[in-house]
């Protein structure tokens, strides 16, 4: 993958606007002040570096389960030589948002996102009966603060 | 622990619709997203604003793509917390800058032994040791054990799609 390059003010617009982005007439005019830039320099750099991708997005990060869906994250030992096979058949399932083979006894970990909280128990155990195979479920209990900083 | 859920009408959907995928880069992004769904503007960013409230929008800002910021060595490190003293630990390792997501989740004994969900990110898996050795330091005595599972690879990955 090709190396980003962006100065240090790039780096403090990834690390200080994780959030707090305002709801104003003009808010990119807002959030620029504290960078020292104008509104038209903040929109630049943060059209370039969406263009680059370093950044995924600029916008409102919205929660699932606010929005009156549930989320849990499951995980299933899966023997090896059944790997692809299981991988299939949980996959087939669009409650499954993301799926990653991981280094551990249990080594397939997927989030289930589903639009109603009832859905969850019934999926897994739809994935359990489909796969013969025990899903262990890992519902949240707390969340402590999200948000990633690039180090200068 | 589940969230209530909120009851959301069309506008709500639409105006998540538009918005889900990033505000538009112009001076007045919002005017765009009212021209969008058809409302006026200021009902858009009173209804953001509610959202925000309500804890529906988690934040407005910079979504910072980690794989291609060079970041890819992605550690999930888990570890068994004393359990009267999650909340204030899970908070201290929540906190530190390379940690991107945090939870407390269940055991499952024999299986697994932990509930605290730390995610690491490094550009190497050197590096994702050196920082679950910081969290180690962190709990000190209230962990007892932990493990870095490593994802090997991705076997589906799809976003928060609402549909309008």
């Amino acid at each position: 993958m090709t190396e980003i390059t962006f100065d240090s003010k790039d780096r403090w617009i990834i690390n200080s606007l994780q959030g707090g982005f305002g709801l104003g007439e003009r808010p990119y005019r807002d959030a620029a002040e504290q960078f020292g830039l104008n509104e038209t320099e903040l929109i630049a750099r943060l059209k370039r570096l969406i263009e680059s991708r370093a950044l995924s997005r600029f916008g409102p990060m919205y929660n699932a389960e606010k929005l009156g869906g549930a989320v849990t994250l499951c995980a299933i030992a899966v023997p090896e030589d059944r790997f692809d096979e299981v991988t299939e058949i949980v996959n087939a399932h669009r409650e499954v948002a993301h799926n990653y083979a991981r280094s551990h006894k249990l080594n397939m970990w997927f989030v289930l996102a589903c639009e109603a909280p009832g859905e969850i128990a019934a999926t897994i155990a739809d994935i359990e009966a489909e796969t013969g195979l025990e899903v262990y479920d890992f519902p949240k209990q707390q969340e402590f603060f999200i948000g990633l900083k690039v180090e200068a | 622990m589940r969230n209530t859920p909120h009851q959301l009408d069309d506008l709500d959907r639409k105006i998540i619709a538009a918005t889900q995928n990033g505000l538009p880069l112009v001076p007045e992004p919002y005017e765009v997203v009212a021209h969008e769904v058809d409302a006026p503007v200021e009902e858009v960013r009173t209804r953001l604003r509610w959202m925000r409230d309500q804890g529906i929008i988690r934040r407005i800002g910079v979504v910072p793509n980690h794989y291609a910021l060079g970041i890819s060595a992605n550690g999930m490190s888990v570890w068994d917390v004393r359990d009267d003293m999650i909340d204030e630990l899970g908070r201290k390792v929540g906190e530190l800058a390379f940690v991107s997501h945090c939870y407390s989740r269940p055991r499952h004994l024999p299986v697994w032994p932990y509930n605290l969900f730390a995610m690491v990110h490094g550009r190497k898996r050197t590096e994702v040791e050196e920082k679950a050795a910081i969290i180690a330091d962190l709990l000190g005595e209230a962990s007892t054990q932990h493990d870095i599972l490593y994802s090997t690879r991705i076997l589906k990955k799809t976003g928060l799609r609402i549909a309008a």
